[in-house]
C-alpha cells in the first residue's frame, strides 16, 4: 500500500500573545515558535502504522519554504520513506490554490491512500483534502477515526457530532482527512530526526509543475485579521490564590451545588 | 430577483439544528438582498421534513429517493450540483459539521464556485458577500472576501445563529427526480455505533469539574481527580484528554462527545475551541481557569482566574479540607 500524506508546519499559539503585522492580513511571525499541525501528526503516524501491517512506502508532502522542512524531516524520523516540499515561492495561497498544487504533484506518483489532516490549527478551514480528492477524481472521506484497508476496499469510520461514528465501505484509492485521537503518535527523538537526514527529500520548484494561471489563482482572499471584538467576557476574580479559592467555592455555592 | 439556497442537514428522521441556524441567517440575507429563500433537501422520505422548514423557506426543493436514506457525499455534490446550474442561487449555506466538510470542498471544485468553510458571520458589502471567520484557534477573527463569481459556498460553524424561527414564509414544493445518470458512491453506509455512552453520563451532572491539554501530563489528571472526590462533582474534559487516553471518551464535553447542563462548569486549561464550548452552552455557570488571559474560553465564561490551574486546585484543597 502506498500512502501519501500532505502535512504542515504551523505556529504555537496557546499562551502565546499574537500580534498582527502592518499588512493587516497576517500575525508577526518572529516571536512564534512552530510545530507540525496537531491533526498532521495523526495522520503520518497513521500511514506508518498501515505500511507496518501491509508494506509500501510512505510519502510525506508539504507546501513551504526551507523552513517547513523542519516537519518533512519529522514525518522521515517516524518512519515516513521519503519527503517532498513543493517551493511556492511568494504565491499567495488558499485551500484552493494548495489543494491544486498537492494534487499535481500527487498525479505522478503511485497511490493507494491520501491523508491529510482534518484541517490545520492556523486558518482552521479543513478544506485541502476533500478538494484535492475532487481534483484527483478519487472517492474521499472527513474527520476519519478508523482505516482497515481490505483489497480494493477500506472500512472506515467517520466521527460525526455527539460520540456517533459512521461505519462506511470506500473504494481505494481514496483521500482521507485524518481526526485526531484515531492513534497515538509516536515519538520522536532528535537523534531519531539526525538519522532521517540521510532519507531522500525532494524540492520541487512550482513552474516543474503543470498548472494553469487559473489554478495558481486564490479563490478567497483573507482581507483583514482583528482581535475578537470585546464582549462583556468573564469576570475575572483577582487576589492570592487562596482569595482566588475562596470566591470560587463561594460562587459554586451560591449557584446551588452543596460541595 | 436573487436566491439562497440552504442545504438540509438531516439525520435517521431528524433535521439537524445547523439547519435552522442556517435558515435564520438565510432570512436575515434574504431580507437585506430581496433574495428568496430556498431549503434544498435530499432524503428518502420528505413529508417528514417538509413540514417542519416549510415555513422558514419561500421554496423546498425536495429531491426524494431511496438511495438518499444514508448520507453521500458524492450524491449530494452531484446532485446540488445540478440544482446550482439550474437556479444560480448567489449564496449556498451548508453546515460545518463532519458531513459538510466531506461535501462542501467537493461541491466547490465541481462547479467552480468558491467556498469559505467554518464562517461566523456573513455580511454583504457593495453586494458582494464577505465572511467572518475566526483563526488561529479563535484567538483572531478574519475577513474574508471571494474572487468574484456567479455564485458562492459558505459553510456556517454551528451555533454561530440562533435555532428560532424568523421571517413568515410559505414553502411552495417543488419536487425533482434524481439524476438518472448519478454514479454509484465509491463509499456506502454500513452502520452507526455510539462511542460515547460509558459508565456515567456527565450530561446529568450538577456540577462538573473539567480538565484540558493544559493538565500537562498522565499524572496530573489524579490531581485534578483528588478535588473533585472533595468537592463531590463529576470529572469531564476536552478532547486532547480523550485522544491522549488520558480520560475514558464518556467524559468528554464538546461537539464529538456530550452536551452538558450542570449547574456550574470549573474548566482547568481548557483553552475554549468551538467544538468544545458548543457543548457547555446549556451550562449554568461556567467558571474558566487559564494561564493565558488572551484564552477564547474567557469569552464565554462568566467568570476567569488567569493563573496556573495546579496553583488554583492546591488553594481549593487547602480550603476544603480546613
Ligand atoms: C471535527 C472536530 C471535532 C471536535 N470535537 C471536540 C469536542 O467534542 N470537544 C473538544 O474539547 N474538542 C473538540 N475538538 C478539538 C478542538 O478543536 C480543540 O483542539 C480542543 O478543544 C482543544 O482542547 P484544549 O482546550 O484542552 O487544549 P488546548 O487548545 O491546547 O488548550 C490548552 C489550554 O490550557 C492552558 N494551560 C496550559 N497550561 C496551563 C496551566 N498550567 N494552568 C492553566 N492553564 C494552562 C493554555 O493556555 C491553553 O489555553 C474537535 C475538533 C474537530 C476538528
Amino acid at each position: 500500500m502506498n500512502i501519501i500524506v500532505c502535512v504542515k508546519r504551523v505556529p504555537l499559539t496557546q499562551e502565546v500573545d499574537l500580534e498582527i503585522d502592518p499588512s493587516k492580513r497576517d500575525v508577526r511571525s518572529d516571536m512564534l515558535a512552530y510545530v507540525m499541525n496537531e491533526w498532521d501528526n495523526y495522520a503520518i503516524e497513521e500511514a506508518i502504522l498501515l505500511k507496518e501491517k501491509l508494506e509500501g512506502t510512505v510519502t510525506a508532502m508539504t507546501i513551504g519554504s526551507e523552513d517547513d522542512e523542519e516537519v518533512l524531516r519529522r514525518c522521515l524520523a517516524m518512519g515516513a520513506d521519503k519527503a517532498i516540499r513543493v517551493d511556492p515561492g511568494t504565491l499567495e495561497l488558499d485551500s484552493f490554490t494548495i489543494s491544486k498544487i498537492l494534487a499535481a504533484v500527487i498525479k505522478g506518483l503511485d497511490h493507494d491512500l491520501v491523508l491529510t489532516g482534518v484541517q490545520a490549527e492556523d486558518n482552521n478551514e479543513g478544506a485541502v483534502g476533500i478538494m484535492l480528492a475532487e481534483h484527483l477524481g478519487l472517492a474521499h472521506s472527513a474527520v476519519v477515526v478508523g482505516i482497515e484497508p481490505e483489497g480494493n476496499e477500506a472500512t472506515i469510520r467517520v466521527e460525526l457530532e455527539g460520540g456517533i461514528d459512521e461505519v462506511s465501505k470506500i473504494g481505494l484509492p481514496a483521500v482521507l482527512s485524518i481526526q485526531t485521537g484515531i492513534n497515538e503518535p509516536r515519538y520522536v527523538s532528535i537523534m531519531g530526526i539526525r538519522k532521517a537526514a540521510k532519507k531522500e527529500l525532494n524540492v520541487i520548484e512550482l513552474g516543474e509543475l503543470e498548472l494553469s494561471e487559473d489554478d495558481l489563482l486564490t479563490r478567497t482572499t483573507i482581507e483583514e485579521i482583528f482581535l475578537p471584538p470585546e464582549t462583556e467576557g468573564a469576570e475575572i476574580i483577582e487576589g492570592d490564590a487562596s482569595t482566588i479559592a475562596e470566591e470560587i467555592i463561594r460562587i459554586i455555592k451560591e449557584k446551588g451545588v452543596s460541595i | 430577483m436573487g436566491e439562497i439556497f440552504v442545504v438540509v442537514e438531516h439525520r435517521e428522521e431528524e433535521i439537524r439544528e445547523i439547519t435552522f441556524q442556517m435558515l435564520w441567517k438565510a432570512n436575515e440575507l434574504a431580507q437585506a438582498l430581496s433574495h428568496s429563500l430556498t431549503a434544498v433537501l435530499l432524503c428518502d422520505n420528505g413529508e417528514a421534513f417538509v413540514p417542519e422548514i416549510g415555513d422558514r423557506a419561500d421554496r423546498v426543493i425536495l429531491v426524494e429517493d431511496e438511495s438518499l436514506k444514508n448520507f453521500s457525499a458524492e450524491r449530494y455534490k452531484e446532485i446540488l450540483k445540478g440544482l446550482i446550474e439550474e437556479y444560480n442561487p448567489f449564496l449556498t449555506l451548508m453546515g460545518h459539521t463532519p458531513w459538510g466538510m466531506e461535501f462542501a470542498p467537493a461541491l466547490s471544485i465541481k462547479t467552480g464556485l468558491p467556498l469559505a468553510t467554518d464562517c461566523v458571520d456573513i455580511l454583504i458589502e457593495d453586494g458582494n458577500p464577505k465572511v467572518i471567520r475566526q483563526i488561529y484557534n479563535g484567538k483572531l477573527f478574519s475577513k474574508v472576501s471571494f474572487k468574484a463569481s456567479e455564485g458562492y459556498l459558505i459553510t456556517q460553524r454551528p451555533g454561530a445563529f440562533p435555532t428560532d424561527k424568523v421571517g413568515d414564509r410559505q414553502g411552495e414544493l417543488i419536487k425533482k427526480e434524481i439524476p438518472a445518470d448519478i454514479p454509484e458512491p465509491r463509499k456506502q453506509f454500513v452502520e452507526f455505533v455510539d462511542t460515547a455512552a460509558g459508565e456515567m453520563d456527565i450530561s446529568q451532572a450538577e456540577f462538573l469539574v473539567s480538565v484540558g491539554r493544559g493538565v500537562g501530563e498522565e499524572e496530573n489528571i489524579k490531581v485534578v481527580q483528588d478535588l473533585v472526590d472533595t468537592l463531590g462533582g463529576v470529572i469531564s474534559c476536552s478532547r486532547p484528554v480523550v485522544d491522549k487516553n488520558w480520560l475514558p471518551k464518556f467524559h468528554q464535553v464538546g461537539t464529538s462527545g456530550k452536551t452538558v447542563k450542570p449547574k456550574v462548569y470549573l474548566a482547568l486549561g481548557i483553552s475554549g475551541a468551538f467544538q468544545h464550548v458548543a457543548g457547555i452552552s446549556g451550562a449554568g455557570t461556567v467558571i474558566a481557569v487559564n494561564k493565558d488571559k488572551k484564552a477564547p474560553i474567557f469569552r464565554v465564561a462568566d467568570y476567569g482566574v488567569v493563573d496556573d490551574l495546579f496553583k488554583v486546585v492546591e488553594a481549593l484543597k487547602k480550603k476544603l479540607s480546613a
